[in-house]
């Protein structure tokens, strides 16, 4: 705030206190000629009008108003760019910036201001820490079957996943199962880890203009036949023979790119486990459309220490037996 | 007999109305005038982008819909709605919001930082049938959206106003503005507000 507006600030604010008081100490007194509780000869319909005086807890409460505002205005962020004597604010205004942000947080503990988010944050540093930080140092595959951190793990799982993967996580269509141990990605703990900390941007291109409607039934078929389902032969052996252009994802075989280490996170497609549905109508819009699925990126939201636990809870849901 | 001053205040309206007037205009010129000329609250922050014409649109069927009768877009300073949304709004978050959007009813979560927090499928799973996605929410469904297509006929005008309150748009944006949301459902221009509500940020 320039000092023009805080100067501003400063000769409303006090001059009103000064008023307030006048007009209190003025209306204390009796003007009107008649003593108080006698009739003013004010009467309307049988009803007069008593002088009566102010209440006097009325007053009091008035005197302590001004009082308090005076405290308050010495103590706390109200006179422009008077900071108070407390030091106190509720936050750091004015950020332009994360790095802002973090540099104005540094610059009042440095400088012993008391910023109430800041020192929520630092207290809560100080209880939960430790505790995080404590589990960070573990391995993955060692808390995925301590029951400490496999509750926190359940509490940030419900509060941030649950949304898309259901509270049971076994997924809904476009939102993978997490519970059968079929991976888009990769199963390991880096790979989930990976997962949580950056998301995953999946691209599966629409192939209606190069196959036309015959190709997309003829496909289809292929896809489904590649699960062991029962299709038209000679429907399946058309869509064989252009198979070669999702093999780049999927690999030859259609097992998927983690079978072929790649990272394309293209879907196993001779497991009959299907992402956006296995009916052939859906199998038919994912090859007409393409499909596109996002998983946000949880490392600003989270941090690491908490994604740390995470990946042990999502870990255990796809391995619950212990085969260490 | 004293004279009674405060008798002329009584008994005339006139008098009365002006005074009150100055009265509580202190108020206001303490605590608004101010912030009209103040740099934290006048200018953006760092990357804040005007909305383009698609989230523009979307932004006024979040309007329409009275999705601020149960989201406010307002983090506050606490340390349990910093962990759940992410950081505290600030000022410069707001500058190029006519008229801002921060609401004080929570039925539903804060949404100033939804955008990015979940995917476009998810929003449009959730707006058709927020039970399909989140069985214990009582939003209501916004199926229509996925039906209703936009004319375009006053994007450019509405981007033409906001240039006019300050924010920066150019001759460009504002000439392709109707040929931005040719053909895109509501669904997909609210899916485009809210998927870049906050992101400044973030």
């Amino acid at each position: 705030m320039s000092s023009f507006w805080s100067l501003w600030i400063w000769v409303f604010t006090l001059p009103v206190l000064v008023l307030c008081l006048v007009l209190i100490l003025w209306n204390l007194k009796n003007y009107v000629g008649v003593p108080e509780d006698e009739t003013t000869d004010h009467e309307v319909d049988g009803l007069k009008e008593l002088n009566n005086p102010l209440p006097k807890w009325w007053t009091y409460m008035f005197f302590a108003t001004l009082i308090w505002s005076i405290f308050y205005l010495a103590a706390y962020p109200g006179l422009g760019n008077y900071k108070g004597f407390l030091g106190w604010s509720s936050s750091n205004q004015g950020i332009k910036s994360l790095e802002e942000s973090r540099q104005a947080t540094q610059l009042a503990l440095a400088e012993g201001r008391r910023v109430q988010l800041d020192l929520e944050n630092i207290k809560a540093d100080e209880v939960y820490g430790p505790v995080f930080q404590q589990f960070a140092q573990r391995e993955v595959l060692d808390l995925a079957y301590d029951t400490e951190a496999l509750k926190i793990g359940q509490r940030l799982y419900l509060q941030n996943c649950a949304l898309c993967h259901g509270s049971d996580a076994r997924g809904q269509r476009g939102f993978p199962n997490l519970t059968d141990n079929d991976w888009l990605y990769g199963g390991t703990p880096d790979k989930i880890k990976e997962t949580l900390l950056y998301g995953r941007k999946a691209a599966m291109p629409g192939w209606e203009a190069a196959l036309g409607d015959q190709g997309i039934k003829e496909m289809t078929a292929y896809v489904l036949q590649l699960s062991g389902r029962a299709v038209n032969e000679k429907d399946a052996e058309a869509g064989k023979a252009k198979f070669g252009m999702c093999a780049a994802c999927h690999g030859a075989d259609g097992r998927g790119s983690i079978a072929h280490n790649l990272p394309f996170g293209a879907p196993n497609l001779t497991d009959n486990i299907w992402l956006y549905g296995g009916s052939s109508a859906a199998i038919e819009e994912t090859l007409r459309n393409g499909r596109y699925g996002v998983m946000p990126a949880f490392k600003q939201t989270l941090g690491e220490d908490k994604v740390h636990l995470l990946t042990a809870y999502v870990y255990r849901l796809a391995n619950p037996e212990d085969l260490r | 007999m004293q004279k009674n001053h405060h008798e002329k205040v009584e008994k005339s309206v006139g008098l009365l109305g002006i005074l009150t007037i100055v009265a509580i205009s202190f108020g206001t010129l303490v605590q608004i005038t101010p912030l009209m000329f103040m740099e934290e609250t006048t200018q953006p922050i760092d990357g804040l982008k005007p909305y383009t014409a698609l989230q523009m649109e979307g932004r006024d069927i979040f309007i329409r819909e009275g999705c601020t009768n149960c989201h406010s877009q307002m983090i506050r300073p606490f340390r349990a709605e910093v962990e759940r949304y992410g950081h505290y709004s600030v000022a410069g978050e707001s500058v190029w919001e006519h008229p801002f959007l921060w609401g004080s009813k929570r039925t539903g979560p804060d949404l100033a930082r939804v955008g990015e927090r979940y995917s476009d499928d998810w929003h449009y799973a959730h707006l058709m049938d927020p039970r399909s996605v989140v069985p214990q929410s009582n939003m209501p469904a916004y199926p229509w959206l996925d039906t209703n297509v936009l004319d375009g006929k006053y994007t450019a005008r509405k981007l033409e106003v906001f240039r006019r309150f300050g924010v920066p748009y150019t001759d460009e944006d504002i000439a392709g503005a109707a040929a931005a949301v040719q053909g895109k459902t509501e669904m997909e221009a609210l899916i485009a507000y809210l998927q870049s509500l906050g992101t400044a940020l973030k």
